[in-house]
């Protein structure tokens, strides 16, 4: 899939140039992969090149085996790829763990101090390099694991090529900022790596960015939505840490006080959301946020915001499993708990990112929808989106920035806050009631007043109401673009973060020449009306996600399609190892449902 | 719009187009129990708040779930009626992104002391801007009769048939521990004293509690009978001539006293709420900004990203 055009193994020939190039650093959790990878991938978005970027880290405080892959490619990259060109292995377990993932003729660049063994199989290149001690030596001695990163970061940057000034720019900004000795050790281990003796393997470099005449920024997808958020119009909101979701509220809790916001670290999940709700009935737009764990807790409160239809937006960053399950591995297990949980009938709506770059717009929508459908609206995000680094057009505040406002102006005689007749909208305090009737808030049944009311009748009528909002929703939704073939043999469903590697499994079965075409569901629930229109031209309908199939067979997307839609030509590839998809496993999947009756 | 834009309230102006009356401030007619001792919590709310004259449209009650959180119902003002437990984080949202408004929270024992009793503490340490009213009257009224959080060992309920037996909670004691600025108790039956009291918490700069025991004649008839002259007991007020309201370890043996103790205003003091902490470090952060317009700041914290 990642396709080096150079052919392996390297020898001493001038530099070959690539389209792709996927890179795995392989190491414990405090070697500073992950900063070799971010200065990477930052460089990639200022060359114009595209980058997608994957990390497993483990849950654990300190230490412990962990890895960043990073995709890099001249056009546009889906996935952070299904196996890697270069390893660069820290230790012997990460050699031996990572090794299988290098492709046929890829060059595994090893840390010779620490790995002694390996098997000479299937054409791999192997370069030992004693990084600890050459950059002990790069800086006099007094260097110890610290700057091993940076050597090896020069090291890359020879390899491929890169450019050296705008890197070492970048180097020199997120150093700058700490003490003078750091920088400059960090710059010795970055030169030392840079013209370190590497051998007879060549180098490579890249075809020109395909971006050229764009701003391009490179971010991961926690940091992008926050911004989203601001951008949005929000200025208020609560939550209560949790991996992988914390970095939203981190950010939000120093940012938003440039815009005369406040974010309050609540003293658990249940105040969290409340507090939100406070701030959302006080007339803002308001943000909480969590992981599975946490959201299960907001429950009850949310219940409560379809009820009393106060406008709020939820964010959920799904990990892996129920309970504390797998912190820090990616699932999508939670789309019903989102559509669904709490107790009574209580619609709501959710979306989910289809990427990183997406995240920002997806925050714009959330609020734009929790205003106009006076609802709560959450965002369903995953682990590996949360924290991988993709590159991307800037976005044109001029054009998607959205004033945040307060409206108390005095609200007219016949003002209801439930009207049956049109939406829900809210007078929050401060503003003066023309009839001298103060409006009341209630997750009790209520009639159009907000005065409890216990009439089944009411009940009835303000349930349709709260329903037929969604679904007079869903019927403005634009239907999803297919992609690929119009019609065939397999239409591919995704949802949230699988949109990469749908679209490249797509790719690579339609150059296998298989009818397939996909789509994306970015509004999870409601979902677009007339999806049948678009399922009827494809023979089979396959449903990928990363949750589990359970006992009747079907993930939960796929559960939700049959059962809106009745079809039983819907099925489902599912998994849930805490990964994200590889392409081949898609494109196995697909081929089992297709190879069935 | 910041909350910089938006006025602190101004608690002894009149409203520019009449006085507050208590005929503007009531709605239903209340639900409770002829006899529930909130009737008396309710009449002393109008009454303090036509003596401050506030703004009617900036007056906003808060509630959980119980008898006593029906209140916001009853009263003409913006209104809220939470979930069960959450009055305090939804009232600290509102008070933190509303400086220009009173938020006034209302609950019984069960609400503040246990489904609730975690974010009491959390609101007290935070000392955020508002005033609760909790009518403490030792029972489960709403769900008929089972054990409270302050129901005295012995006392016989659905869920107790042999009386209770965990220790009761003190409020004092607890809401003294966790940080709260302003803690008073004070009888229903004792409307003059509640009406002091009320005032002075409402008047408070911060987080203000007032403990009002409020019986509930249907499941816990006589329970405040030995604080109450009229049935015998004594009801016996704090002197803050002999008490300095500002000093926590007295106010600690105060509230240490065995049951029913004494009423009044238990401790306090002057500490910078939250909201205007979080209001300095806004202002501080927006005076180095120096007047650039919000979407620049996004805009320049995008480019950082380039």
């Amino acid at each position: 899939m990642p396709t080096a055009t150079a052919s392996a193994p390297p020898s001493s020939v001038p530099a070959q140039t690539l389209r792709n190039a996927v890179i795995r650093l392989a190491g414990n959790s405090q070697d500073g992969i992950q900063s070799i990878g971010g200065f990477l991938a930052r460089l990639a978005g200022r060359t114009q090149h595209d980058v997608m970027t994957y990390m497993t880290i483990p849950s654990t405080i300190s230490g412990g085996p962990s890895i960043f892959q990073l995709h890099l490619g001249s056009g546009h990259v889906l996935t952070a790829g299904d196996e890697a060109d270069v390893l660069v292995a820290f230790y012997q377990h990460s050699y031996d763990s990572h090794i299988g993932s290098l492709r046929e003729g890829g060059i595994c660049i090893y840390e010779s101090a620490e790995v002694t063994e390996f098997k000479n199989e299937r054409g791999i290149h192997h370069i030992g390099v004693p990084f600890t001690a050459a950059t002990i030596e790069a800086l006099g001695g007094s260097a110890r694991d610290r700057g091993k990163n940076m050597f090896v970061l020069g090291l890359l940057c020879a390899v491929y090529q890169l450019d050296r000034d705008k890197l070492a720019g970048i180097v020199s900004r997120q150093f700058g900022k700490k003490d003078e000795s750091v920088l400059r050790n960090a710059m010795l281990a970055f030169d030392a790596g840079y013209a370190y003796p590497i051998g007879d393997i060549g180098t490579f470099n890249f075809e020109e960015g395909e971006h050229k005449d764009e701003h391009r920024l490179s971010t991961d997808g926690n940091t992008l939505m926050t911004m989203g958020l601001i951008a949005a119009g929000v200025r208020y909101g609560s939550a209560y840490p949790i991996t992988p979701w914390s970095s939203i509220m981190e950010t939000l809790r120093s940012e938003l006080p440039k815009y005369g916001g406040i974010y309050v670290q609540a003293e658990d999940e249940l105040a969290a959301v409340s507090m939100t709700i406070g701030a959302a009935y006080a007339g803002h737009l308001a943000v909480t946020g969590s992981a599975g764990p946490g959201l299960s807790l907001k429950m009850e409160a949310l219940s409560y915001a379809s009820m009393a239809e106060i406008p709020l937006i939820v964010i959920n960053v799904q990990r892996g499993g129920p309970s504390t399950g797998l912190p820090t591995s990616v699932e999508q297990s939670d789309l019903l708990q989102a559509i669904y949980g709490s107790h009574g009938d209580c619609p709501r709506i959710v979306l989910a990112p289809q990427d990183v770059e997406d995240c920002f717009y997806i925050a714009l929508e959330a609020g734009k929808l929790a205003r106009e459908y006076s609802c709560p609206v959450i965002i369903l995000s995953d682990q590996g989106l949360s924290s991988r680094i993709e590159a991307f057009t800037e976005p044109d505040l001029d054009k998607c920035w959205v004033e945040p406002m307060l409206d108390i102006a005095e609200r007219a005689a016949d003002f209801k806050p439930y009207p049956l007749d049109s939406v829900t909208r809210h007078a929050p305090p401060g503003a003066k009631m023309a009839s001298g009737r103060y409006p009341h808030v209630t997750g009790l049944e209520h009639d159009e007043w907000g005065h409890p009311s216990g009439n089944p009748k009411m009940h009835q009528k303000m349930t349709d109401k709260r329903r037929n909002k969604l679904i007079e929703l869903s019927k403005k939704l634009p239907l999803p673009e297919i992609y690929g073939e119009q019609q065939g043999d397999v239409l591919l469903v995704g949802w949230g973060s699988t949109y990469g590697p749908i679209k490249e499994s797509v790719n690579r079965m339609l150059s296998e020449g298989h009818k397939v075409g996909a789509i994306h569901i970015r509004h999870v629930h409601p979902m677009p009306a007339k999806l049948d229109t678009i399922f009827a031209k494809f023979k089979k309908v396959v449903v990928v996600e990363m949750n589990d199939s359970g006992m009747y067979g079907y993930g939960q997307l796929a559960t939700m399609l049959r059962a809106s839609l009745a079809d039983p030509k819907i099925q489902s590839v599912c998994k849930t190892d805490g990964l994200n998809f590889r392409i081949r496993e898609i494109v196995t999947g697909v081929e089992k449902v297709m190879a069935a009756n | 719009m910041s909350t910089a834009t938006l006025e602190a309230p101004a608690p002894a102006a009149p409203p520019a187009d009449g006085k507050l009356t208590k005929k503007m401030l009531t709605a239903d007619h209340p639900t409770w129990c002829p006899g529930c001792g909130d009737f008396a919590v309710l009449a002393a709310f109008y009454k303090v708040l036509e003596k401050l004259q506030y703004p009617h449209e900036k007056i906003v009650c808060v509630a959980g779930i119980g008898c006593s959180s029906r209140f916001p119902y009853f009263v003409n003002s913006h209104g809220i009626h939470f979930i069960h437990g959450r009055a305090l984080p939804l009232a600290t949202g509102i008070s933190l992104s509303r400086p220009d408004v009173h938020v006034f929270v209302f609950g019984g024992d069960g609400d503040g002391f246990s489904i609730g009793g975690n974010h009491l503490n959390h609101a007290a340490r935070k000392n955020i801007k508002l005033t609760y009213v909790i009518m403490d009257n030792f029972v489960y009224g709403l769900t008929k009769k089972q054990t409270s959080p302050t129901s005295p060992q012995g006392f016989k309920s659905k869920t107790d048939p042999t009386g209770s037996i965990d220790r009761p909670i003190n409020p004092m004691k607890q809401l003294l521990a966790s940080g709260a600025t302003f803690i008073a108790r004070t009888h229903a039956a004792q409307v003059k004293h509640m009406m002091d009291v009320f005032e002075r918490a409402i008047l408070h700069d911060g987080f203000s509690v007032v403990e009002c025991l409020s019986e509930c004649i249907m499941f816990y008839e006589g329970s405040f009978d030995d604080s109450w002259p009229k049935k015998g007991g004594v009801f016996e007020t704090i002197d803050e001539t002999q008490h300095d309201v500002k000093d926590d370890v007295s106010a600690y043996k105060l509230a240490d006293q065995p049951s029913p103790g004494k009423f009044g205003v238990f401790y306090d003091v002057d500490r910078p709420t939250k909201n205007e902490m979080e209001q300095k470090w806004i202002d501080s952060t927006q005076a180095k900004l120096g007047g650039v317009s919000q979407k620049d700041i996004l805009k320049k914290r995008l480019e950082m990203m380039r």
